[in-house]
C-alpha cells in the first residue's frame, strides 16, 4: 500500500454512530441546503446536523419541512438553484417520497439521500430491513449500500462527488443498516474539514449545457438571467428521448463509483473493495455468498472459519446496487459451483431483489460457457430479525452439498423464521 | 406538435430540459366553441383580456383580438364580458 495523502495518524479518531458520521460527513461537505424530516432510525442524522446549523459550524440553509415528500421537493428546488443538497430519511419517510425521486433522478439533479435502512410497515416495525431501498430501486438512483460506520462517513462524501461528475449528475442514496449502523457506536477516522473540501473540488459546480431558445450554453440551474424549464410535458413524441440519457448516465456511473473509490484510498487509505464489489476469497472458491449491508461482516466471518476448515468459501459484497455491476459479478462467479444470494428483503410474487439481478447476470455465462453456477436465494433478517454465525453457517454448508450433488431443490429459502 | 424537426436524444440539452418553448405547441385544436367578438358591441373595457386564463387574449392599442392558436374555447370571456359582446359559436366541419 502506498502511503494515503492524510495517513491515519494525522486523522481525527471520533465515536460516533452511523447517522452521527453521517452527519458529521454532511457537515464537512459544504451543504448549501439540507431539507429533512425525523424518522427512527434517521432521526439523529438531522437532528445533529440541526445542531451544527444552530451553532453556526456550517453555512447550511436548514428547512424544517412538514414531511418527507416536502423535505425531497424542498430540495429538488434547491439543487435545481445549484446547491449542493442533502436530506435523509427511512422507511414510511422514503415511501412517501416515491414520485419525487423518479423526478430528482430525470431532472439530472446530484442530490444525496441517507437512508437508515428499515423495513416497512404493515406491522409497523422500527428495525432494519432492505425493503425501503429496494422498492425505490427503479427510481433512477445510484444505491449505495454501506458496512460499517466507518464506511458510512466514507461514502456519504464520495457520494457528492459520485453524483456530480458530470459523467454522472445523478442522485445517489447512501444506504446504512438501520440501529445496526445508524445507532451503534464505532471508532471511526475523520478527514480534516479542508482535506474533505479539496476532495469535494470546493462547492458545488452546476454543468452547463446548450439551450436553443435562449441560444447559448448555460448552466442548469433555475437562474432569473437565463431562465429554463426543468420537466415541463414532454409527451410521445420526446418522453423516451430524455430517458435514454438517465439510462447512459447510470452505466457511466460504475467506473465513476470505482474511480472516486480510489481517489478516497490515496487520500485516507480507506477503499471498499474495488467501490463496486467487495470480495472475500472468491478466487478459488466452489461456493460464493453474496450479500448487502452490515451482515457482510458476519458472513466474513463464517467464511473465514470454514476456510480454517478446509472449504473453499469466499463472499461478495454488493456496494453498489444501482446501476448493478451485472458483469463484474458474472466474471467473479463464473468458475464457481453454488451461490447463496442473501436479501434483507423480498419482492412478494418473486425472489429477493439482488436474486434477481444476479440471475441475470449469470444467464449469458450459460451460452458463451455451457455452464453456470447452481443459485439459490436466501432471504434474511426481515424487521431487523438477527442473523447470527449459526445462520450463515447453515447456508454454508446447505450449498456446499449442492455444489456437491449438483441440484437445486428449493431456490427460495428463508433463513431464521418459524415456519 | 409538428414531426418535421424531430430530434434524437444526443440533440437534446441534458436535464430533461426542453429545446423549444411551449409556445410552439399550439393547443388551439381542443377547443368545441370559439369565442367570437361583435366589434361593434365592444366597448374596449379589456375585462376579457383580464379574465383570459391562458392569456389568448391581446391588446394592440385599438381593439382585443384572440388568438385561436391557443384559445381553448371555454367561454369565461363571453361570460365575463359586460355588454355581451362575445358569442360562442359552434365549431364544425364547415367553418
Amino acid at each position: 500500500m502506498k502511503n494515503p495523502r492524510i495517513p491515519p495518524e494525522k486523522q481525527i479518531k471520533m465515536t460516533l454512530n452511523g447517522d452521527e458520521a453521517v452527519a458529521y460527513a454532511v457537515k464537512q461537505s459544504l451543504v448549501d441546503v439540507v431539507a429533512a424530516y425525523p424518522i427512527t432510525p434517521q432521526t439523529i442524522i438531522v437532528e445533529r446536523f440541526s445542531e451544527f446549523v444552530a451553532n453556526g459550524e456550517v453555512h447550511t440553509e436548514f428547512i424544517p419541512v412538514e414531511s418527507e415528500h416536502s423535505a425531497l421537493s424542498a430540495v429538488v428546488g434547491a439543487a435545481a438553484a445549484g446547491a449542493r443538497a442533502f436530506t435523509a430519511t427511512a422507511s414510511q419517510g422514503l415511501a412517501l417520497m416515491w414520485e419525487i425521486l423518479y423526478i430528482a433522478s430525470a431532472l439530472r439533479l446530484p442530490i444525496v439521500l441517507a437512508i437508515a435502512n428499515r423495513a416497512l410497515s404493515a406491522p409497523i416495525n422500527i428495525h432494519c430491513d432492505h425493503s425501503d431501498a429496494m422498492g425505490a430501486r427503479d427510481a433512477g438512483w445510484i444505491q449505495l449500500f454501506v458496512e460499517n460506520v466507518q464506511e458510512a462517513y466514507d461514502t456519504t462524501i464520495q457520494a457528492f462527488k459520485i453524483a456530480e461528475h458530470p459523467d454522472v449528475l445523478l442522485p445517489v442514496m447512501v444506504n446504512l443498516d438501520g440501529f445496526f449502523l445508524s445507532h451503534t457506536m464505532e471508532d471511526i477516522l475523520i478527514l480534516p474539514d479542508e482535506a474533505v473540501h479539496e476532495f469535494l473540488g470546493g462547492y458545488r459546480k452546476v454543468y452547463r449545457t446548450y439551450v436553443d431558445y435562449l441560444g447559448k450554453e448555460v448552466e442548469i440551474k433555475l437562474d432569473p438571467e437565463n431562465p429554463l424549464t426543468f420537466g415541463p410535458l414532454d409527451l410521445y413524441d420526446y418522453y423516451f428521448e430524455h430517458k435514454i440519457p438517465q439510462i447512459e448516465a447510470m452505466a457511466k456511473a460504475k467506473d465513476v463509483v470505482r474511480k472516486v473509490n480510489e481517489e478516497w484510498y490515496e487520500l485516507c487509505g480507506r477503499k471498499y473493495g474495488d467501490g463496486v464489489l467487495d470480495t472475500y476469497e472468491v478466487d478459488d472458491a466452489d461456493v460464493v455468498v453474496t450479500v448487502l449491508g452490515s451482515s457482510a461482516g458476519t458472513v466474513r466471518y463464517v467464511a473465514k472459519k470454514l476456510r480454517k476448515k478446509g472449504h473453499k468459501v469466499g463472499v461478495i459484497r454488493i456496494r453498489l446496487f444501482r446501476p448493478f455491476p451485472h458483469d463484474e459479478v458474472a466474471e467473479l462467479l463464473k468458475d464457481v459451483k453454488a451461490v447463496g444470494v442473501m436479501d434483507r428483503a423480498i419482492s412478494f410474487g418473486s425472489y429477493g431483489p439482488s436474486y434477481l439481478e444476479i440471475a441475470t447476470a449469470l444467464y449469458h455465462l450459460d451460452r458463451k460457457r455451457k455452464k453456470r453456477p447452481l443459485l439459490v436465494n436466501y432471504v434474511y433478517g426481515l424487521g431487523g430479525r438477527d442473523l447470527d454465525p449459526g445462520l450463515v453457517e447453515n447456508i454454508f454448508m446447505e450449498l456446499l452439498k449442492i455444489a456437491k450433488e449438483g441440484e437445486v431443490k428449493e431456490p427460495l429459502r428463508f433463513v431464521g423464521v418459524r415456519m | 406538435m409538428g414531426n418535421s424537426e424531430l430530434r434524437s436524444t444526443k440533440e437534446l440539452p441534458l436535464a430533461a430540459l426542453p429545446f423549444k418553448l411551449s409556445i410552439e405547441y399550439k393547443t388551439g385544436g381542443w377547443r368545441a366553441l370559439r369565442p367570437v367578438i361583435d366589434y361593434g358591441k365592444c366597448v374596449k373595457c379589456l375585462t376579457c383580456l383580464i379574465y383570459c386564463p391562458d392569456m389568448a387574449i391581446s391588446w394592440d392599442g385599438e381593439k382585443v383580438s384572440i388568438n385561436y392558436d391557443y384559445c381553448k374555447g371555454c367561454g369565461i370571456c363571453a361570460h365575463e364580458c359586460p355588454v355581451k359582446a362575445i358569442s360562442m359559436v359552434p365549431e364544425g366541419g364547415s367553418s
